[in-house]
């Protein structure tokens, strides 16, 4: 088992709010890593602390490193774009441009530069089937992703996502607005997925965690409480507080 | 105090905003009609196409509605490329600051500055300083300056109403800012610039202050960018102002109405099409 991320002594602020507290742990590869906790933990700024999304916002400041593949990924001369290009981001809300559901599905290939009709064609395809959308939309790639219903928007985003051929998959609680059936063909697909890449869970359903991750941390108020096999994590926890958490009692 | 009805205020809302609505329409459609009913028998091919004769108490209109094409032409050519990348600018690639709510309440000040004083800048400016003349360059560039600011915030306006999270998933998906404004912003917020154009080709055909400092009055055709030109607008002004010839005015405004329309409707033709091209 390698490791992808490794978290130093990771510390967030925005303006002289501290968002995450000394964060010290490793993410490894080609798992599905589950974070969990209530509202407010610093979760989504912990993920979007990996693809440096947090950059897009003003007065934020950072302490400790983020390495990923051994490289610091918070370096000056870092290049941003693209370690985007490599560390994809699926977002709560399905957010598809308003464009044809295939247009969806190039946009990150085309950005780096892929012309090549039938390498596209190819790339939808195999996206859209990984995404286990293919068999819904198929036969109507020219209309627009907006037309889709939300279950099919998300996997649209997904399949967005690995057109990119990412390394790395992070997932912002996806499935906080869909119904039990579109939640259940997205977790049959990161649990396909995660043969190739990395995967990041961020989620609020502590369940999905428990069906999906392979290991589990627990987020409270920007600290890690605790961090261990989800099965562990689940039965057995060694922290009041995630006990507390997983059982219902707060959050 | 009494409460009244709820029912009674409905149907007094609905009485009070129809009846606006309708009333303008009606102001609208009597200064058409107006118009159209005094100049349309004026309007024949030869008045479209002749040579203006004895100051335009006779003869045509030729040369006006060249000037009424290419003045507003070049004019929306300069500042059109200006106000977009400005507003881009300031909407994309700046932080809120205080120098950008001060380049903003600056060009709301312009906008609301009265276009013969455009024409005075433009006359000391263009016409003597840099010694263009009277020109269709002078009148097009101060045109341009005079329409920038509305280009600049009605662009602006629409930038900014494209959702958030459409620029967050351009970028996480490895688009760098410009390449986010080209496939994402700008097509998006392409109906709103789009207005913005229109609002300014209106203001530019109709000018008649700025233009008359800057390009001048002359009847001829001109034959390069370093001629003056006159307008239908100004020509509608010189004529009517001048006591020249009251048939021709109207039918020079009738001229300038209809010219103005087909713009419009050609221009939301165009949009609507690029926007049913993208969402199919």
């Amino acid at each position: 088992m390698t490791t992808k991320f490794q978290i130093h002594n990771f510390s967030f602020f925005f303006k002289d709010q501290q968002i995450l507290k000394n964060l010290e742990f490793q993410i490894p590869s080609n798992e599905i890593f589950g974070i969990i906790g209530p509202a407010g933990s610093g979760k989504t700024t912990f993920l979007r602390a990996l693809n440096r999304m947090n950059d897009l916002e003003t007065e934020i400041s950072h302490k400790g490193n983020i390495l990923m593949d051994q490289n610091d990924i918070y370096t000056d001369d870092f290049d941003v774009v693209s370690h985007r290009k490599k560390v994809g981001m699926v977002f709560a809300m399905p957010v598809p441009l308003p464009m044809s559901i295939y247009e969806n599905v190039v946009y990150g290939p085309r950005l780096s530069g892929i012309k090549d009709r039938r390498a596209l064609d190819g790339l939808v395809e195999n996206s859209l089937k990984a995404a286990f959308l293919w068999d819904e939309v198929k036969d109507r790639l020219k209309t627009s992703g907006m037309r889709l219903s939300g279950g099919q928007q998300q996997r649209l985003c997904l399949a967005r996502v690995l057109a990119m051929q990412p390394e790395v998959i992070l997932l912002d609680e996806p499935c906080s607005g869909l119904d039990p059936i579109s939640t259940a063909k997205i977790e049959d697909a990161l649990t396909e997925l995660k043969k190739q890449y990395t995967i990041v869970l961020v989620t609020n359903n502590t369940k999905q965690a428990a069906r999906v991750a392979d290991k589990t941390a627990f987020f409270l108020m920007g600290e890690l409480v605790e961090l261990g096999l989800t099965k562990q994590i689940f039965t057995s926890p060694v922290k009041k507080q995630t006990n507390d958490y997983i059982t219902g009692r707060f959050g | 105090m009494m409460r009244l009805n709820p029912r009674y205020v409905q149907r007094g809302a609905v009485f009070v905003l129809g009846g606006a609505t309708v009333l303008t329409l009606l102001i609208l459609i009597f200064i058409i009609f107006f118009i159209l009913e005094k100049g349309l028998p004026v309007l024949t091919l030869n008045f479209l196409t002749g040579n203006p004769e004895d100051l335009g108490r006779k003869g045509g209109i030729f040369p006006a509605i060249i000037g009424s094409i290419i003045l507003p032409l070049l004019a929306i050519l300069i500042a059109t490329p200006l106000g977009i990348f400005t507003s881009v600018y300031l909407s994309e690639y700046t932080r809120e600051s205080k120098l950008t709510r001060l380049i903003r309440f600056g060009t709301d000040c312009l906008a609301g500055i009265p276009s013969i004083i455009f024409g005075l800048f433009g006359y000391i400016f263009f016409v003597i300083t840099l010694e263009m003349g009277w020109s269709i360059l002078s009148g097009a560039l101060t045109l341009a300056v005079m329409i920038l600011p509305t280009i600049i915030r009605t662009s602006e306006e629409a930038i900014r109403a494209v959702p958030k999270t459409y620029r967050e998933v351009s970028f996480s998906l490895g688009a760098t800012g410009w390449q986010t404004v080209k496939k994402v912003i700008l097509p998006n917020a392409l109906p709103g610039i789009v207005t913005g154009i229109m609002l300014s080709i209106g203001r530019s055909i109709g000018e008649t202050a700025a233009v008359i400092f800057t390009a001048g009055s002359s009847l001829r055709l001109p034959t390069s960018i370093f001629d003056s030109t006159r307008t239908m607008a100004v020509h509608f002004y010189i004529l009517a102002r001048e006591g020249i010839s009251q048939e021709n005015a109207y039918g020079t405004a009738a001229t300038l109405i209809i010219a103005v329309l087909l713009v419009n409707l050609t221009a939301y033709w165009l949009m609507n099409r690029f926007i049913a091209k993208r969402r199919s």
